[in-house]
C-alpha cells in the first residue's frame, strides 16, 4: 500500500514536470514578495473560478472512460443547481438543497445512460437532449423571490489555514470544495490503480474484451454514468449552494461546455483536467485582478473565450497525439452469428 | 473419461435465420474436437451460446454435469471454460499484463498489484512455453504474439476447456504447426479442447472427435481415422465438391500493372511495405500469398491510389498515376475488389442499383453533368443482378438484406462490368458459401481470360494455389520470391512465408 | 401507408409533448384549453400573429436545414447557433455601414455578407475535421462559444450603437430591411425556395450523392473515388452558409439590428426541427412554422390563460425526446424506424 502510494509518487514527479513544478512555486514566491495582498486574491480566486469546471469535467471523464460521451454535463449542471436552490430555499436547509442537487444529478446521469446504454441512442443526440430538457424544466418551473437562508460557510482547517499563502488560498474553503478536490485525487488513484479503473478504462477501449472476461459491461457504464451524474449534482449544489447563492435561468452560462473543453485539454486524465481548470480560472482572476489595480484592460469577452481558443489551437496542433477512449460514442452491442 | 462438456439440443436463431438447430454435442476432458463448418454454418454461433456471450433460444448447457444460466459469461469462466477468440480480445492501449489480469485482478489493498500480476503472468508463460513481455503494449505486439496473449489470458484461469475460433487464420503453416503441438498439450494436460475451423488438414492433424455443422444443424461425428478430406468436404458441404478449380492455360501478354520501388507506410506511420517491385501481364493471374499483416493491405491501397506512396511508382497500362487518386486509377482501368466489402466495398443503406454504380456515380451513362441519370442507373442494376445471379427480391432493396455471397456479388459485378485492363481482387472469397466461391472463382478466370491481369491477394494459401499462374510471396512488407505455379509447393511457401530463406 | 408510416413517429411526439404540457398546465391550477386555444388562434389565424409566425419560422427553418445539410453529409452541426449570430452581426454591420446603395442591391449584399461570415465559422470546423481529424461536435461547440463572446465584444464595443446603454449595434438602414408580401415575410419565401434547393440537391445531384455517400460510409466513399475530406469541409462550408444567411434574414427581416439576446437559441431550435423532419429538407418547413406560432404566440398565454410562455421550452424538449429517443417505434413496433446515428467518438474521426 505505502509502496504503491510511493511508486505513483515518483511518477508524477518526472524531471519535466519536476521543473514546471519548480517554476510555477518560484512565479507565485516572487509575485508573493512583490504583492502579496493580490497574489492570495487571484490565486484564492483560481481555485474558485477552476474548481466547478475541474468538479464539471471529471463528470465527462467518468463517462467518457467507460465509453459514454456526455455532453449534457451543462443540463446537469443547470437541473442540479435548479433543484439545490430551490429546495433548500422551500426548507430553508442547505442540506436539503445539497441532497436534491446530488439526486437530480444522479437522476439526469440515469437519464443519460437508459438512452446511451441501454437504448443505444446516438450519444451526442442523447446530450442535447438532456441539456434542452434542461433548460425546458428549469425555465418553465423558475419563480422569482425565492432565497436561501444562507450559504455554506467557509471551514478553516486548524493549523492548516494559518500557513502563509497557502492556508488563504486552499484551507479556508466551503466544504464542498474540500470534497470537490478530494474526489478529483481520489479519482485519479482509482482509474489508474483500481480493479475497478482497469475494467472501466477497458470498457472505454474495447468493451467486447471487458464483455468476454466476464465483466459487466452494462453494469459498470450505468454505475459510472449516474455516480457521474451525482457528481455533477454536487458540482451544480456548489455553485448555487457555496459559490454564488442564488439562481437564475440559465445560471450554468456554458459551464458545462467549458468542462468537455477541460477533459479534452487534461487529457482525460484527472490530474490533468485539475490542472487545465486551474489554469483557466487562473487567466479569468489574473485579468480581473489587473482590471482591479487599473492595470490593464481586457475585454471580459476575450477571457471568457480562452479555454475554447486553447482548447481548439491544442487540439488542431496535437491532432493524433490526443486520443480519447477510443470505443466513446459507440454503443455496445454484442457481436451477433 | 469425464464429461466436461455438454451441450442438449441447443437452438438459436436471429430474426428468421435458424443459426443453430437442435444442437448436441459433448467435449471430455483431455479429448480435442473439432466443429468443421464452411461460413454461416453456425460454428461460432454454437460457442458464443456455450461461453455465455449469446443467450440460445432453448437447449440446455452443462459444464461438469451443472447446468448453466444462459448468457451469463462470468459464471462459464468461473466454471473452468476459457476461449480464444478470432477477433482478439484485447485492449489494444494496455500492457500484456493489464489485458491478462482483466477481470480477476490481483490486488495489494485495494489497489491492483502490477507486482503479483506480472509474477503470474511470468508464471503461466513458463508454465505453458509461450514468451511474452508483460510490460509490452499490445498494439505495439505483432499478431502471432497477440494470439499468444490471448492464450495465456484464456489459460489465466485454471482453465479446463479451452475454445479456439479460427485460430490459424492469422498465422503462418509453421505458426500453425506450433500452435498444433501447444493444442496437443494441453490436452496431455487434461484439457478439454474445442476447435473451431473450416480448414480440413488441421481437422486431420489435430482432432481426436470431429462434429460437422451445416445450416446449423449437426449432419455428422466422426473421427480422422474414419475419415478422409475428401469425405470430410462432402460431409461438409453436402455434395461432392471439386476441390480444384479448373481453368485452362494462361495465355500472357503485355505488363498491364507495373509496381516500381513502392514504400507506404500503416496507419501507425510504420512502414509496411519496404520497396515492393512487381509485374501483373494481361492475361494472367499473379498471387500474393502471406500471412495477413505483411503490408499486403498497404500494397493493395497503395496501388488502388487509397494510400500514400512514400516512394515508388504504379503504372497501369503503360502509364503512371497519383497516389491518393482512387478516382484517377480506377479511370486508368484499374478496378478494385476490396478486402474489407462492409467497409470499402459497400454502402449499406445504399440500394444495390446504387452501389453498382457506386464508383461511376458522376460518370456517363450514370450521371449528365450535375445531374444522376435514374433510369441508366435501373437498367444498369437490372442488368447486372441478371447477368451476375444477384439473389435479391429487388434492385431498389438495400444492400444491408443481402448474405454475404450476395453482397461480394454485387461488388464484384460492379468491377467486371466495366472496360478494365487491371483487376486487384483481395480476399475475394472471404466470409462466403462454398457456392458463391466456386461461382467468383470463375469470375476471376473468366476475366483473366478476357485479357484482364489479375492481381489476386488472398490469405488461404490453397485459393492462391489453385487460382494463379504465378506466385509471389510476401513477407515483412517485400516481396521474397516470385515463383511459377507449376513449383508451387505448401513447405516451401510456408517457409517463405514465415521469411525463413528457402 | 408509406407516408403514415414515416411521420407517425414525429405526430406522436407532438401529441405526447402537447398532453404532457397540458397535465403541467393543470397542476399549475391554468386552463390547458384556454392557453393552447389562444396560442394557436394567435399564430396561426390573426394577420399579426401569421406574420410574427412566419417571421419567427424563417431563420429557424434555414437554420433548421443548416442542420440538415450536416445530419445528411455525416456531421452532427451543433454548430448552427455560432454560425447564425456571426451571420446576424456581419449584415447587421453591412446593413447599418454600407450606405448609398439602392435596396435591390444592399439586400443582397447584406445577405450575402451574412452568408460568407456564417461560412468561415463552418469552414474552421469543416478543415478541422478534414485536416486534423477533430471531431465537429467539439469544434462548433467551442466556436459557438467563441462567437458568442466576440460577438458581445463587438456589439457591446467597436459596434455599438451610440449612446445606447445595451449591447447592440445600430439599426439598419431602410434599403437593407427587408419587407413583406401580403402581410408574410419576404424572408420566409426564400427559406421555402432553399429548402427545395437542398431538396432538390440531395434528390438529383452528384453532389447530393457524395455528400450523402460520405455520411453514410466515409470508407465505401473513398474507395469510390469520393475525395472524403473536401467534400466534409464543402458540407461545413454550406452548413455554415445557410445558418449565416438566416441569422442575417434574421437580422434584416425582424430585428433590424444585432442585439446578442434576440437570437439565443434559434441554432439549437434548428437542431430540434432537423430531427423532427427526420433530416428531410422539405419536412424542415412545417416544423419551422409549428415552431415558429409556438414561439410567437407563446406569450399570449400568459395573458390568456396564466401560462408562463417557458412552457413552450419544455414542450419543445419534449418533442425532440420521443422523436429521437426510440420508444415510439418501439412500442408500435415499426421495423425501419431506426434511430438517427450519425455521430461518432471523439477518438475516432
Amino acid at each position: 500500500m505505502v509502496g504503491v502510494v510511493t511508486k505513483m509518487t515518483k511518477s508524477v514527479m518526472r524531471s519535466k514536470k519536476t521543473i514546471y513544478l519548480y517554476l510555477v512555486i518560484l512565479a507565485i514566491a516572487i509575485a508573493y514578495t512583490i504583492n502579496s495582498v493580490s497574489t492570495v486574491a487571484v490565486a484564492a480566486s483560481s481555485i474558485t473560478f477552476g474548481l466547478p469546471l475541474a468538479m464539471a469535467a471529471m463528470v465527462g471523464i467518468m463517462c467518457e472512460r467507460t465509453g459514454v460521451v456526455n455532453i449534457g454535463i451543462e443540463g446537469t449542471l443547470l437541473t442540479s443547481s435548479f433543484f439545490g436552490f430551490f429546495v433548500a430555499a422551500l426548507s430553508q436547509n442547505l442540506i436539503w438543497g445539497l441532497i436534491a442537487a446530488i439526486a437530480s444529478g444522479a437522476a439526469t446521469g440515469l437519464l443519460l445512460a437508459l438512452l446511451t446504454v441501454s437504448w443505444k441512442m446516438d450519444q451526442i443526440i442523447a446530450g442535447t437532449i438532456v441539456n434542452i430538457l434542461a433548460t425546458g424544466l428549469t425555465s418553465f418551473f423558475y419563480k422569482q423571490g425565492y432565497s436561501l437562508p444562507a450559504i455554506f460557510p467557509r471551514w478553516s482547517i486548524p493549523g492548516l489555514a494559518e500557513i502563509p499563502f497557502l492556508g488563504r488560498v486552499l484551507f479556508q474553503s466551503g466544504p464542498i470544495t474540500y470534497f470537490g478536490l478530494i474526489f478529483i485525487l481520489v479519482l485519479y488513484f482509482a482509474i489508474y490503480h483500481t480493479p475497478w479503473g482497469l475494467r472501466t478504462r477497458a470498457i472505454g477501449e474495447h468493451p467486447s474484451s471487458a464483455d468476454t472476461s466476464g465483466i459487466s459491461v452494462l453494469r459498470i457504464k450505468y454505475t459510472n454514468v449516474v455516480i457521474a451524474g451525482a457528481f455533477g449534482g454536487l458540482t451544480g449544489a456548489y455553485l448555487t449552494l457555496e459559490l454564488v447563492g442564488s439562481f437564475d435561468r440559465g445560471f450554468s452560462a456554458g459551464k458545462g461546455f467549458t468542462a468537455l473543453a477541460i477533459m479534452i485539454f487534461g487529457r482525460w486524465n484527472p490530474i490533468g483536467a485539475l490542472l487545465a481548470a486551474v489554469f483557466f480560472g487562473f487567466a479569468q482572476a489574473l485579468a480581473n485582478q489587473l482590471m482591479i489595480d487599473g492595470l490593464v484592460n481586457i475585454p471580459g469577452p476575450f477571457i471568457n473565450m480562452l479555454p475554447y481558443v486553447l482548447t481548439i489551437v491544442v487540439l488542431a496542433f496535437s491532432a493524433g497525439k490526443v486520443r480519447g477512449p477510443a470505443a466513446a460514442g459507440q454503443p455496445y452491442e454484442r457481436e451477433k452469428a | 473419461m469425464a464429461t466436461l462438456l455438454q451441450v442438449k439440443n441447443l437452438t438459436k436463431s436471429f430474426g428468421s435465420v435458424i443459426a443453430n438447430n437442435n444442437i448436441s454435442f459433448e467435449v471430455n476432458a483431455g479429448e480435442i474436437v473439432a466443429l468443421l463448418g464452411e461460413n454461416g454454418a453456425g460454428k461460432s454461433t454454437l460457442v458464443k451460446s456455450v461461453f455465455g456471450l449469446l443467450r440460445p433460444d432453448q437447449g440446455e448447457i452443462y459444464i461438469d454435469g451443472k447446468q448453466m444460466a444462459p448468457g451469463d459469461t462470468a459464471a462459464v469462466i468461473a466454471s473452468g471454460v476459457g476461449m480464444v477468440h478470432q477477433h482478439f480480445q484485447l485492449v489494444p492501449v494496455m500492457s500484456v499484463t493489464e489485458n491478462i489480469i482483466l477481470g480477476d485482478e490481483p490486488k495489494d489493498g485495494i489497489f491492483i498489484s502490477i507486482k503479483k500480476a506480472e509474477k503470474k503472468v511470468r508464471a503461466l508463460s513458463e508454465k505453458f512455453g509461450l514468451a511474452v513481455d508483460p510490460t509490452a503494449n499490445i498494439e505495439d505486439l505483432p499478431v502471432g504474439m497477440q494470439q499468444r496473449v490471448e492464450i495465456l489470458k484464456a489459460l489465466s484461469k485454471d482453465v479446463r476447456l479451452l475454445i479456439f475460433d479460427e485460430p490459424t487464420a492469422v498465422l503462418t503453416p509453421q505458426e500453425t504447426d506450433e500452435l498444433i503441438l501447444v493444442i496437443k498439450n494441453l490436452a496431455q494436460l487434461g484439457v478439454g479442447v474445442i476447435v473451431i475451423t473450416h480448414k480440413l488438414r488441421e481437422v486431420m492433424a489435430l482432432a481426436d472427435r470431429v462434429v460437422v455443422l451445416r445450416d446449423g444443424k449437426v449432419v455428422g461425428t466422426t473421427t480422422p481415422k474414419q475419415s478422409d478430406e475428401a469425405g470430410l468436404a462432402q460431409m461438409m458441404v453436402g455434395r461432392n465438391v471439386v476441390l480444384e478449380v479448373s481453368k485452362g492455360a494462361a495465355n500472357p501478354g503485355q505488363p498491364v500493372l507495373s509496381v516500381k520501388g513502392l514504400e507506404v507506410f500503416d496507419d501507425r506511420k510504420l512502414l509496411a511495405v519496404k520497396g515492393v517491385d512487381l509485374q501483373v501481364r494481361s492475361g494472367e493471374i499473379l498471387g500474393i500469398a502471406g500471412v495477413e499483416g505483411n503490408g499486403q493491405r498497404e500494397l493493395v491501397e497503395a496501388i488502388c491510389g487509397m494510400r500514400v506512396r512514400a516512394k515508388g511508382e504504379v503504372l497501369v497500362g503503360g502509364m503512371g498515376t497519383k497516389d491518393m487518386h482512387p478516382h484517377a486509377v480506377h479511370e486508368a482501368g484499374l478496378s478494385h475488389i476490396p478486402e474489407d466489402r462492409e467497409k470499402h466495398g459497400l454502402v449499406s443503406s445504399y440500394s444495390i442499383a446504387d452501389n453498382l454504380i457506386l464508383n461511376r456515380f458522376d460518370q456517363q451513362p450514370f450521371a449528365r453533368g450535375w445531374f444522376r441519370n435514374m433510369s441508366a442507373i435501373k437498367k444498369n442494376a437490372d442488368l447486372l443482378v441478371k447477368k451476375f445471379d444477384i439473389r435479391t427480391t429487388s434492385p431498389a432493396a438495400l444492400a444491408s438484406a443481402l448474405s454475404g455471397g450476395n453482397k461480394q456479388k454485387v461488388v464484384i459485378a460492379r468491377e467486371l462490368s466495366q472496360d478494365l485492363q487491371v483487376l486487384v481482387a483481395a480476399q475475394p472469397t472471404r466470409g462466403v458459401d462454398v457456392g458463391s466461391i466456386e461461382f467468383i472463382h470463375k469470375q476471376l478466370i473468366a476475366a483473366r481470360d478476357g485479357g484482364a491481369g489479375v492481381l489476386l491477394v488472398s490469405a488461404e494459401l490453397d485459393e492462391i494455389i489453385s487460382l494463379s499462374d504465378r506466385i509471389a510471396v510476401m513477407s515483412g512488407g517485400i516481396i521474397v520470391a516470385t515463383i511459377d505455379n507449376k513449383n508451387a509447393d505448401r513447405d516451401y511457401l510456408g517457409r517463405l512465408m514465415a521469411g525463413l530463406s528457402a | 401507408m408509406r407516408f403514415i408510416r414515416a411521420w407517425i413517429t414525429p405526430l406522436i411526439a407532438l401529441f405526447i409533448a402537447f398532453a404532457i404540457g397540458a397535465i403541467l398546465m393543470i397542476t399549475q391550477g391554468s386552463d390547458p384549453v384556454k392557453a393552447y386555444q389562444s396560442l394557436f388562434t394567435t399564430a396561426f389565424s390573426t394577420q399579426e400573429g401569421l406574420a410574427k409566425t412566419f417571421g419567427k419560422a424563417t431563420p429557424l427553418a434555414i437554420s433548421g436545414l443548416a442542420v440538415v445539410i450536416g445530419l445528411r453529409a455525416g456531421l452532427f452541426n451543433i454548430g448552427a447557433q455560432g454560425q447564425l449570430i456571426s451571420g446576424a452581426l456581419a449584415a447587421a454591420w453591412a446593413g447599418y455601414a454600407i450606405t448609398g446603395l439602392p435596396m435591390i442591391a444592399h439586400v443582397p449584399l447584406c445577405l450575402l455578407i451574412g452568408g460568407f461570415f456564417g461560412s468561415i465559422v463552418g469552414y474552421i470546423a469543416g478543415a478541422l475535421k478534414a485536416y486534423r481529424g477533430i471531431h465537429e461536435v467539439i469544434t462548433t461547440i467551442m466556436l459557438n462559444s467563441i462567437v458568442l463572446q466576440l460577438a458581445e465584444y463587438l456589439s457591446n464595443g467597436p459596434l455599438k450603437e451610440e449612446g445606447s446603454i445595451i449591447a447592440r449595434t445600430p439599426e439598419v438602414l431602410d434599403t437593407a430591411k427587408i419587407g413583406s408580401v401580403a402581410g408574410l415575410p419576404i424572408g420566409f419565401f426564400l427559406s421555402g425556395l432553399l429548402a427545395l434547393g437542398v431538396w432538390w440537391i440531395f434528390k438529383k445531384t452528384t453532389t447530393g450523392f457524395r455528400f450523402e455517400t460520405v455520411g453514410k460510409n466515409k470508407n465505401a466513399a473513398w474507395y469510390a473515388g469520393i475525395a472524403v475530406k473536401r467534400n466534409t469541409v464543402f458540407a461545413m462550408v454550406a452548413c455554415g452558409a445557410l445558418a449565416g444567411f438566416g441569422g442575417a434574414v434574421e437580422t434584416l427581416g425582424v430585428v433590424g439590428k444585432f442585439e446578442p439576446a434576440f437570437n439565443q437559441g434559434l441554432g439549437f431550435d434548428g437542431i430540434t426541427i432537423a430531427l423532427l423532419a427526420r433530416a428531410n429538407p422539405l419536412a424542415v418547413i412545417p416544423g419551422a412554422i409549428l415552431f415558429g406560432g409556438m414561439r410567437g404566440a407563446g406569450p399570449t398565454m400568459q395573458f390568456s390563460a396564466g401560462v408562463s410562455p417557458e412552457i413552450i421550452d419544455l414542450i419543445l424538449a419534449i418533442v425532440l425526446f420521443f422523436v429521437t429517443a426510440p420508444i415510439i417505434s418501439r412500442i408500435l413496433k415499426l421495423k425501419n424506424d431506426t434511430t438517427t446515428q450519425v455521430t461518432s467518438g471523439w477518438g475516432s474521426n
